[in-house]
């Protein structure tokens, strides 16, 4: 089999739009609300997502024949947990202020249902190949939903993107104001919601009954 | 004794797991679809961090703070690992003795309970009282000593069971309403969770 198989392909895009992760699985929700008031931890926390993802599934998948059954839910914590590990003392190293303000949400990608879902579901079942695919589909998928969560929320809140204003003074001073609700969580969780109705709506077989 | 109360009520209402965090929201949108269930899931989670929360804070400061096991060494950065094996493990420990004591309860439980392990509330309060250990004792935030991890780990656990014990009732109503077909089940739950998160945010105001 090619490595770039039509099969491959599919495994790969899937997640990113008919499969999401986020939207379709509702899996991972935990850090995907929390990280996304501005988009440049949203993109980090998306980045580190589809790395550990992505490692972690060829780490299991390649183990997979040697996990006794019975055990292997603490074997793919102790996996994760470590991979998390390295991910948060890089951050420190090379990025602290994002590390800061992402604070414990970069611990939480341990328990990310992402992370369980995509090991049980095809990790233990599928090559090294596959699952390092599945993987990055899935983590780009989460992160695509996070980038443009963030992207209302920053550009509706504060008027910025990235933190440089891009809606110009002129309009201030003709009264608008930024939404200062945006930026406070439970508007994380109306935008994603509206994300799902928009899928939906376009999706007619995603619909629930 | 002021400040247990503080604690514990805070954690409850204002800094709740699934309004203020979004912590656990896999389980809290997959399982809260009728009361009876919700309830049981509140209570099996109280039940682990009432158990993991105390455990871990020992390890913080007995073994993994700095200058505890050797002078000058911070094991800190091992945090993630420690915790989540502990809790996985008093998971285990749990389910076996439920399934021995209480048959009925563990049956009723069924798959939630090993779920648990991987439930970001139980991790995410873990890692919240790392943070706040450090900090100043005045703060209401603050967890200076073993009774305080209690306080802590019972109000977080009751809030994250008040919240999903609501949001069940909320859709064994709206199973009834006239939903527009897009929005039906999981995209009507997010708008609802939002909007009772938002009611929820009144309690910020709150000076204990």
């Amino acid at each position: 089999m090619s490595l770039f198989s039509k099969q491959n392909k599919e495994v790969f895009t899937a997640p990113l739009g008919k499969n999401n992760p986020v939207t379709v699985q509702v899996l991972g929700i935990c850090s995907a609300l929390a990280v996304t008031a501005q988009l440049k931890p949203a993109i980090v926390m998306g980045l580190s997502v589809t790395i550990i993802v992505a490692l972690s599934n060829l780490v299991i998948s390649l183990l997979r024949k040697t996990i006794p059954n019975r055990v292997r839910i603490i074997i793919q914590l102790v996996v994760v947990a470590a991979l998390v590990t390295i991910v948060s003392e890089v951050l420190k190293a090379f990025a602290y202020d994002v590390s800061v303000q992402l604070s414990v949400y970069i611990g939480l990608i341990i328990t990310n249902c992402i992370l369980m879902g995509r090991l049980e579901a095809f990790a233990m079942s599928n090559g090294p190949w596959e699952s390092l695919l599945d993987g990055l589909g899935n983590g780009l998928g989460y992160a695509k939903i996070l980038v443009i969560v963030a992207f209302i929320r920053e550009l509706l809140g504060s008027g910025c993107l990235f933190g440089y204003q891009v809606i110009p003074q002129w309009c201030y001073n003709h009264g608008y104001l930024n939404n200062g609700l945006m930026l406070m969580p439970p508007m994380a969780l109306i935008i994603v919601g509206c994300i799902i109705w928009w899928q939906r709506a376009h999706n007619k077989d995603l619909q629930e009954q | 004794m002021e400040h247990f109360f503080s604690l514990f009520v805070r954690s409850i209402f204002v800094d709740n797991m699934i309004f203020a965090f979004f912590l656990g929201m896999c389980s809290y949108l997959a399982v809260s679809k009728n009361v009876k269930t919700a309830l049981g899931l509140g209570v099996a989670v109280t039940f682990v961090e009432l158990i993991t929360l105390p455990v871990n804070y020992l390890l913080q400061t007995k073994v993994l703070g700095p200058d505890c096991l050797v002078p000058g060494v911070d094991l800190s950065f091992l945090s993630f690992i420690l915790f989540i094996a502990v809790i996985a493990g008093i998971v285990q420990l749990v389910e076996m003795v439920v399934e021995k004591f209480s048959p009925s309860l563990y049956n009723s439980l069924g798959i939630f309970l090993p779920l648990i392990a991987v439930n970001c509330a139980i991790m995410g309060a873990s890692l919240f009282m790392q943070q706040r250990i450090g900090l100043d004792p005045t703060n209401t935030q603050a967890i200076t000593n073993f009774g305080d991890s209690i306080a802590y780990a019972l109000g977080s656990g009751l809030g994250w069971g008040l919240a999903i014990v609501c949001l069940a009732a909320i859709r064994e109503k709206m199973a009834y309403s006239d939903v527009p077909k897009p929005l039906k089940g999981l995209g009507i739950t997010f708008i609802t969770v939002g909007l009772m998160a938002m009611a929820f945010m009144c309690f910020s105001g709150l000076t204990i």
